[in-house]
């Protein structure tokens, strides 16, 4: 039964004119960034790099390449998608509430769960979608725009470099490790606006809503007060751009990089713990109310 | 005869409002039957916890031989109910919405068995137009369509005729009789409009800020000896020439004309006799009998 709803979850997301909101977004974005850096890419990068690029050896010289874009995307970008994930997780209770449907659809023979957790599925798939087409864009096109090469990342003053070369690709991987941890972070954005979209009549309260708690909890994450760092460890938000861990590298005792290593991979697993914690934290709490909620819209 | 549907001290309080209270009745398999109330009696609110939309705060609801909530999924298996008003998604397709709560319900359904639905509804030429662009009464066809689809026995609809136009009332009136007569469905409907109610129910129920006032048969609840007659006429003396025959001891006169309180099978005489004593009609009706009841059982 969760499988056909699943089924009929995505096809009403998938009809409904503000999903597409977000693919279009994504597409404008990543088109004008890239097109910005086909234009005027290099001065900007000496800029960035304070001119130390010429100080690496790049295959071919070429800092700008399509990884080193694709960095860029995603550190502006995943800051803005946790709004078009809620644009569309938030109204997945709460609009159905206002159009009237929720009733119809809790008189069929099926269990309240089933429905909720159909619906969270489907807003889970839906983000997946949403960044698997954010990697497309910012990845794929941009490795045929620009071509790959080594990637330098800046990062507290230091400048670290990731191989591509006839040993083979250090950076491909670290990708698709970084999107997977975007997933978990953007699955935590969804979980928490699905869960208010239970307690919501209309989408708008959950939107605004989970946009409040990130800017709040990202403010908090960001102060470096007492009180704040101690509850940072604990809020989601501290781990939404925890996807940068997979661009930092070990070093061996030497002091030198390890090839195709990561700083801490502990403090990789406990940010992907947290951030799928609190997705399950967010469904439990949605559950929990949807079951003993009264229908009353 | 076991009942139907078997509702048992029904209560509901929304925090400190008591909503339904203490209410029991029965639901016979072909019945229509009619829930009476004003605005906020609590009619919606029972119909919401048979369908399990909204929970009892005690009480017992059996349907089918059925304890809810324990037997949720059976018994709504074999329900179809428009609440209210009757939503679908409005970026889909009329057809699309169909087999949504089709398959929703259980069933399989399959192109031609969804058109033959939309077509007894009258909607298989729009079947593939979005719903945002219907109207009230096409909306509310699609709402008997969805209900319908799964061949439920029981058809439970909250104010159906709520934003129809007369014909669309006049539609739903007829649905809800052929449901019962040719379909051999049992239908629960409720209603503020008492007309609509007196002339489709065959059982009724009403019910004034959450409790019930009475509960029977059609028959039984309307007294034939209580019948109320309205006479308008543009006669000063029509006042005296009643109260000089044989018809002054039942006469009210009132603002709104000469009220007669009296059998069913005596209107006719009544007729005849206003004719003869030569006394002017401008206009000469039956009062809606549950009106009379209803006001007279509610107070209000």
């Amino acid at each position: 039964m969760v499988y056909t709803l699943l089924k009929v979850e995505l096809y009403k997301i998938f009809r409904k004119p503000r999903t597409y909101i977000g693919f279009i977004a994504i597409a404008v974005i990543v088109a004008l960034i890239q097109l910005a850096l086909k234009a005027d890419g290099p001065t900007w990068i000496k800029l960035m790099f304070n001119g130390m690029d010429d100080m690496f050896a790049i295959q071919d010289g070429n800092v700008l390449n399509g990884y080193f874009v694709c960095f860029l995307v995603l550190n502006t970008l995943l800051i803005q998608v946790p709004l078009l994930v809620a644009l569309v997780t938030g109204d997945l209770v709460a609009g159905e509430a206002n159009a009237g449907t929720l009733r119809l659809l809790l008189t069929k023979p099926i269990g309240r769960s089933y429905v909720l957790l159909a619906k969270f599925l489907a807003g889970l798939v839906y983000t997946f979608i949403l960044l698997v087409w954010m990697a497309i864009l910012a990845l794929f096109l941009s490795m045929l725009l620009f071509g790959t090469s080594d990637l330098l990342v800046n990062k507290s003053y230091t400048i670290i470099q990731f191989f591509v070369d006839s040993e083979g690709d250090d950076v491909f991987w670290r990708f698709v490790a970084a999107f997977a941890f975007a997933y978990a972070a953007l699955a935590s954005v969804a979980a928490l606006s699905f869960m208010l979209s239970v307690f919501a009549e209309n989408s708008i309260g959950p939107i605004v809503s989970t946009m409040s708690v990130i800017i709040v909890c990202t403010i908090i994450s960001t102060m470096d007060l007492p009180l704040f760092t101690q509850i940072n460890p604990y809020l989601f938000t501290s781990y939404m751009t925890a996807w940068k861990g997979m661009f930092n590298m070990a070093v061996d005792a030497n002091g030198a990089a390890i090839r195709g290593s990561v700083y801490s991979t502990a403090a990789l697993a406990k940010a992907m713990a947290i951030l799928l914690g609190h997705c399950i934290l967010f469904f439990g709490i949605a559950l929990y109310a949807f079951r003993k909620k009264d229908i009353l819209s | 005869m076991q009942p139907l549907v078997q509702v048992q001290h029904l209560h509901k309080r929304f925090g400190d409002f008591t909503a339904v209270n203490d209410l029991s009745f029965s639901v016979y398999a072909g019945d229509i039957y009619g829930f009476l109330g004003q605005n906020g009696a609590g009619k919606s609110t029972t119909i919401r916890m048979l369908l399990t939309l909204v929970a009892p705060t005690h009480g017992s609801i059996e349907m089918f031989g059925y304890q809810l909530p324990a037997h949720r999924n059976e018994i709504l298996r074999k329900i179809g109910a428009i609440i209210e008003r009757p939503d679908a998604y409005k970026y889909l397709s009329a057809y699309d919405n169909l087999q949504i709560f089709a398959r929703l319900s259980g069933i399989k359904p399959t192109p031609k068995m969804l058109m033959e639905q939309l077509e007894k509804v009258g909607l298989a030429a729009r079947a593939k137009s979005m719903v945002k662009t219907f109207s009230q009464g096409m909306k509310q066809r699609l709402g008997i369509a969805i209900a319908l689809i799964h061949d439920p026995q029981l058809i439970i609809l909250d104010e159906p005729t709520n934003g129809l136009d007369p014909q669309g009332i006049a539609d739903m009136r007829h649905l809800i009789i052929a449901l019962r007569k040719e379909h051999k469905k049992t239908v629960i409907v409720s209603s503020h409009l008492l007309n609509e109610i007196e002339q489709v129910a065959t059982r009724m129920i009403i019910i004034d800020k959450g409790k019930k006032v009475t509960e029977g048969s059609t028959q039984e609840l309307f007294d034939p000896a209580n019948t109320v007659v309205e006479l308008q006429t543009g006669d000063e003396h029509a006042v005296e020439k009643i109260q000089a025959s044989a018809w002054s001891h039942c006469m009210t006169a009132t603002e709104d004309g000469l009220l007669f309180q009296i059998r069913a099978d005596d209107v006719p005489q009544l007729a005849k006799d206003i004719v003869a004593l030569d006394i002017p009609i401008e206009q000469f009706s039956k009062r809606h009998s549950l009106e009379t009841l209803f006001l007279q059982l509610t107070g209000h």
